[in-house]
């Protein structure tokens, strides 16, 4: 185990380098450092002076090992916008983001399970082939069509719900958190909704296949034989079992929601990080789009270690395979 | 006409019959590719023609309702273009990006999942682990990059005039893993059996057992994933162009369609983003229904998860 735990560490160590070498090569060859501190209106000898000062001049491998360095100690660049540290403005919409994706995993997982189940339960039966034909009518539904949908039917027909914003939010601690105001309750209802509604339909798809998988197997069908209830073998013994492979690849699909709420939150102007990405996609921001780019990528590099790390944990195979 | 004979008694085509879902799904595909292929013989208008353009059309609803106009029969859109033909154009460019994008997708991906496969080795655990990290990263995430990057490296301008061929390269890119995983999977299982080895006593050179005899066997796996992809590859440029990230306002994609309906959603011209929003579904759905028939009928050992 600690063999297979140093060789997943070391891998997202590379992975890391690898991204890290990418979003300094985008910013060697897009973004220009000068201009982001000092603007457009100065003379290009004090441009020259200041390039020379930085050490942009010094060769691509020098400047890289600085960037690294500079990483690892948390200093990702000025946002030209911002005026701040990069790392300082992400982290300050980080909590916007962290909650909406909170909130929709709770309704994914509140959902899935059983409607998976019982879908696997009963393969044949009306209600879970109304469930199933739903799941791919909603695989087919884009994000962000479904995000404007519940816009326009519970804020602009019937006002039921704020159409964008965060509403009120309340100081814990530095995190700006909307869950314990009402108001923010009820401006998270609508985006994570929208936000759930593209992986919903895979994890119930998951959970259906697992647990037909495992109702298959002999350890089943051998407690069917035993004489065991219903119930006990499908919530204790077969569930059970299900859960692993959904614990993995769901832990990779609840990272792949980051992608997703780059679109949620443009529609409903949600304060949080893919809002402020797109924005510094259209101000030219370079520091902050490789800045997002790197704590993204570290966030994902993390979650799928640490997914990597529990599923060696729990099912050996994998560690005696990997090893070869 | 003999291969017409075998296509007639196959079980393709006998379990094609038998599902009704499938042949449904199948005739919407076939009248929605047509329409977007003929979109300039039947479209009532030319969206690309500024001068038939008028804005005091702009924002008009559909002819059923008050206010509309015959001559728009789903309305007009912000810039006074007729809603009904710029969707078949935009229809016509999603399919077009949509198809070039698991097109290349399909090179890269048969290319190294090919290589990946039969050499096995450093080799395959190398290519498998970029796959791998890419795949985790999730495609849409990887395409927004992507595009992110080129748009600030080539200016919004020139990024728009060349957004066709970008935006097949970013989705063709972001995709290709998914190609090499399955081909790798199903070359590993091709490569051991009796024909490769006879192949090989024969004398025949690596390259042209690969590319000869392997590869037509890999096909059915990749024909599946292949009607997924094209699905997914749609999916991801409306997400892109909604986020203002692929085809411009002016040369709308059914996405962008949606996107600069969205703003005027809220003063109640629901039908500029509804109608290219339900072109857009159906056009997916069909694809993703015939994707799962087809998984059924030629149940290839898929890759997992």
């Amino acid at each position: 185990m600690f063999a297979f735990a140093v060789r997943r560490i070391t891998q997202a160590i590379i992975v890391m380098l690898v991204i890290g070498l990418l979003g300094f090569s985008i910013k060697q060859k897009i973004g220009d450092p000068v201009r982001d501190i000092v603007g457009v209106s100065v003379s290009v000898a004090e441009r020259d002076a200041l390039r020379e000062e930085l050490g942009l001049n010094d060769p691509f491998l020098a400047q890289y090992v600085r960037f690294i360095k500079n990483a690892v100690h948390g200093d990702l660049g000025m946002s030209f916008f911002f005026k701040r540290p990069t790392l300082e403005v992400i982290l300050s919409k980080a909590p916007a983001t962290l909650e909406l994706v909170f909130a929709s995993s709770l309704i994914i997982i509140l959902l899935s399970i059983p409607l998976g189940i019982y879908t696997a339960i009963n393969p044949r039966n009306l209600p879970s082939r109304i469930i199933m034909g739903g799941s791919i009518v909603g695989v087919s539904i884009p994000v962000f069509l479904t995000a404007i949908i519940l816009i326009y039917i519970f804020a602009v027909e019937l006002h039921w719900l704020p159409s964008y914003g965060r509403g009120e939010t309340v100081n814990v601690w530095g995190w700006e958190s909307g869950f314990l105001t009402l108001d923010g309750l009820k401006h998270l209802i609508l985006p994570s909704i929208a936000l759930s509604s593209i992986m919903l339909p895979l994890f119930i798809r998951l959970i259906r296949s697992e647990m037909m998988e495992t109702l298959e197997t002999e350890y089943v069908k051998f407690a069917w034989a035993k004489g065991l209830s219903r119930r006990r073998i499908w919530f204790l013994h077969a569930f059970k079992n299900t859960l692993l492979p959904v614990i993995t690849v769901g832990g990779v699909q609840l990272g792949i929601l980051i992608a997703y709420t780059i679109l949620t939150e443009t529609v409903f102007q949600w304060q949080g990080m893919g809002f402020m990405f797109l924005e510094a996609v259209e101000r030219s921001d370079t520091s902050l789009l490789v800045a997002y780019i790197i704590v993204v990528g570290a966030l994902f590099v993390v979650v799928n270690t640490i997914v990597d790390l529990i599923y060696g944990l729990v099912n050996p195979t994998i560690r005696i395979t990997g090893r070869k | 006409m003999k291969q017409w004979k075998r296509f007639k008694n196959s079980y393709f085509l006998h379990s094609f019959k038998r599902d009704r879902v499938a042949i449904v799904s199948f005739v919407v595909l076939l009248t929605l590719i047509l329409l977007s292929i003929l979109a300039p013989v039947i479209a009532p208008h030319n969206p690309y023609d500024t001068t038939t353009i008028d804005i005091m059309n702009a924002e008009m609803p559909p002819s059923w309702m008050e206010d509309g106009n015959p001559d728009f029969v789903l309305g007009t859109d912000i810039q006074g273009r007729d809603l009904l033909s710029t969707m078949l154009y935009g229809l016509r460019l999603s399919v077009m990006i949509g198809c070039g994008a698991v097109f290349l997708q399909a090179i890269i991906g048969i290319f190294i999942g090919m290589i990946s496969g039969y050499a096995g080795g450093k080799v395959d655990a190398f290519l498998m682990r970029i796959a791998d990290v890419q795949l985790s990263f999730s495609t849409l995430m990887v395409a927004i990059m992507i595009s992110a990057i080129f748009q600030v490296a080539f200016g919004v301008g020139r990024y728009e005039q060349l957004a066709v061929p970008l935006l097949v390269l970013i989705i063709g890119l972001a995709e290709w893993p998914q190609y090499a995983r399955t081909v790798r999977a199903s070359v590993l299982g091709e490569k051991n059996k009796e024909y490769v080895e006879a192949a090989r006593v024969i004398g025949l050179s690596s390259k042209r057992i690969r590319w000869r005899h392997i590869l037509p066997n890999t096909m059915s796996p990749v024909l599946v994933i292949s009607t997924i992809q094209v699905a997914n590859a749609v999916m991801s440029e409306a997400a892109l162009s909604f986020l203002g990230l692929g085809m411009p306002v002016t040369k709308p994609s059914l996405g962008s369609l949606i996107n600069s309906g969205f703003e005027y959603i809220f003063s109640g011209s629901w039908w500029i983003t509804l109608f290219p929003g339900i072109l857009l579904v159906v056009f997916v759905l069909v694809i993703n229904l015939l994707g799962d028939w087809l998984r059924d009928v030629l149940n290839p050992k898929l890759y997992k998860g």
